[in-house]
């Protein structure tokens, strides 16, 4: 067993249970929080480096062979996966340095953060279907106690909403695990892999997966359910609202890629299906936010919108698709947990986040406005972020495969992306505060936060200025995605029966 | 024997989902419970009630009729987390009924509708007048 393959969840549980027994004294969990924050983000880092030179990491848990123990595989896009939660955590975990307010939620609010990361990661690198499902658990019940945290009434309310339709969610997903374990007698992916493109899959197994792709569905969002989602993500504490839009819901369109991948890597029914939700979560993610007129309620709906163009590649099944998905996730996750950095940022100046109540913040914080600017021109797609080239492939793949109205779709949905974003920045940034000039406060007690925000705008415009790179890893990436060879040898291999 | 459990389990499932469409959130609070319990039966009875003994195997023998005891791994797992994440939505529950002073459906919805409350929150709780914490966060 590698050490490298345990790292990443090891990393933040280590953090987390260190953290927790020394819990009374504050400055120290939050040293600890930090240095396992850095330290995450170090192993994802090794972890990438590893995969680019195509090592494929895998082994068995307590070593039972496989299908009978624990699979973990850590391919290109896991390792990837794992990369930007290290980049993500350390934000977010910068964020929660302010030395204001109550110490005693701030002090949780780091443990938890670890807890969460965890399950994030559990989920990046598991190889086994039940296995999964304690990670959805254990990032769903950290994400349950950092939404509560702080209280108050529109929180508890918020987590009322996201609690009981997130359980609803895994429940599906248990019962669909425990189907495919009675239909199919395996939940090791390899083998269900096996069995599935060998089309000697039962119906009743088929049926089951289906169902498992509805319970990921609610968790990435997908049209028509996404409800939960715009519905609690504003309620949250700013950090808090930003690491889930960065993270969690890319952990569901995370483990839709990697199941459809591995069971149907041709184009088939199932593709079209997911083509028609990809283009209407698209759509309905974008209108649903022109309507909105709060910072966090607006970057709310257009997670719903984005996270349609990584279920559009997923959908289109080509190689150029999948690699297009691949690169969308990485950038969306960088962008999108910055925007809501940034949005947090700009609501503490101007005192609200209520785009009404908002103004003058390009006059008093021109950096702050560049900061935002960055991320949200690259949301909408403009040349030369990286939001343009993970929608440039995606459209070339729509072009490719015939499918000129879902390109349409993504085209449309881009424009509407830049207008909405161009209503913050008029509102938020442009005009004039409401309550005259002295009413914007740059006055900052959060130096690590502007650090965080400043690091994350610099990797968007890295990966856009440097996409050649991320690119061939995404085409790697993808290419392993379609030939799954790693989860195919720990069931047939030496290690394998 | 599976045929008994499947239907125990579709009628659970039933009444769960019923209890989670009910405006009270206390109902629809139980009526995850009771979803909760269905599905591990559900998951329990997917992997077949065969066998009559314990599948202790040693060393030296295997139980003659041993049951499955992977299905019963996969529902401890389940029904220890699910545990845990209906004692952290009764405690959530609690919270709510303390602030809003009822539990319907509805009053939940309209306040995650409210407009953002002015003033920017510096860490969790930060708001005046929001300093309660949910009871029993865990920790």
């Amino acid at each position: 067993m590698n050490a490298w393959l345990v790292a990443p969840v090891l990393v933040p549980l280590s953090t987390l249970a260190l953290g927790i027994m020394l819990r009374p004294r504050h400055r120290l969990v939050t040293a600890v929080s930090l240095a396992g924050a850095v330290a995450l983000l170090l192993v994802g880092l090794r972890l990438v480096a590893m995969a680019s030179h195509d090592v494929v990491l895998a082994g068995q848990l307590g070593g039972w062979p496989a299908p009978y123990g624990i699979t973990l595989i850590i391919d290109r896009l896991s390792a990837a996966m794992v990369a930007i939660t290290g980049v993500i955590g350390l934000a977010t975990i910068l964020h929660g340095l302010a030395r204001e307010g109550d110490p005693g939620p701030r002090r949780d609010f780091h443990l938890f953060v670890h807890g969460l990361l965890a399950g994030v990661c559990g989920a990046f690198i598991t190889g086994d279907v039940f296995n999964l499902y304690v990670w959805f658990e254990v990032l769903l019940i950290g994400s349950f106690a950092l939404m509560a945290l702080g209280g108050g009434r529109r929180r508890l309310a918020g987590t009322m909403t996201y609690l009981a339709l997130n359980l609803v969610a895994t429940f599906v997903f248990l019962l669909a695990a425990g189907l495919l374990y009675g239909s199919a007698g395996t939940l090791n992916m390899g083998e269900l892999g096996l069995l599935f493109r060998a089309g000697e899959a039962p119906a009743p197994a088929t049926l089951a997966v289906a169902l498992m792709l509805v319970s990921f569905a609610i968790k990435a969002g997908l049209f028509p359910v996404f409800g939960w989602l715009p519905a609690s993500y504003h309620v949250a504490w700013t950090p808090v609202s930003a690491l889930f839009a960065g993270l969690l819901t890319k952990v569901g369109v995370y483990a839709l890629i990697r199941l459809v991948t591995l069971l149907w890597p041709e184009y088939s029914p199932l593709h079209t299906g997911l083509l028609w939700v990809a283009c209407a979560t698209m759509l309905v993610g974008v209108l649903g936010a022109a309507a909105q007129n709060e910072v966090r309620r607006i970057l709310s709906f257009h997670i719903v919108s984005q996270v349609g163009y990584m279920i559009l590649g997923l959908a289109l099944a080509s190689p150029l698709a999948i690699t297009g998905a691949v690169f969308y996730l990485i950038h969306h996750i960088v962008v999108k947990a910055n925007l809501f950095f940034v949005g947090g940022m700009a609501s503490r100046a101007a005192g609200s986040e209520r785009l009404a109540a908002m103004g003058g913040l390009y006059a008093r914080m021109p950096f702050l406005a560049l900061l935002f600017a960055i991320p949200a021109l690259s949301l909408a797609g403009i040349p030369p972020l990286s939001g343009f080239w993970a929608k440039f492939v995606l459209v070339k793949a729509s072009l490719e495969g015939g499918f000129w109205w879902a390109a349409g779709v993504a085209l449309v949905t881009g424009i509407f992306t830049l207008l909405s974003m161009s209503k913050i920045w008029n509102e938020a940034f442009l005009k004039a505060h409401p309550g005259g000039k002295g009413a914007v406060r740059p006055a900052d007690g959060m130096p690590w936060a502007w650090w965080a925000v400043t690091g994350l705008a610099l990797l968007t415009v890295m990966i856009g200025l440097g996409a050649g790179p991320v690119m061939d890893y995404a085409v790697a990436a993808a290419g392993q995605l379609a030939e799954p060879s790693a989860y195919f040898a720990a069931v047939t291999g030496p290690g394998g029966p | 024997m599976e045929i008994l459990a499947a239907l125990t389990a579709g009628g659970l499932a039933g009444i769960g989902l019923w209890m989670l469409l009910d405006r009270n959130l206390i109902r629809v609070v139980l009526g995850i419970a009771i979803l909760g319990n269905a599905i591990n039966l559900a998951v329990l009875t997917a992997g077949r009630l065969l066998g009559e003994s314990p599948a202790f195997v040693t060393a030296t023998s295997v139980p003659g009729d041993p049951s499955n005891p992977l299905p019963q791994a996969l529902v401890l797992t389940a029904i220890v987390i699910g545990f845990g994440l209906f004692v952290f939505a009764l405690a959530v529950l609690k919270g709510v009924r303390e602030t809003h002073g009822d539990t319907t459906t509805d009053t939940v919805s309209a306040v995650t509708g409210d407009p953002a409350p002015d003033g920017y929150e510096a860490a969790p709780g930060a708001f005046a007048g929001s300093a309660t914490l949910p009871e029993g966060r865990e920790t």
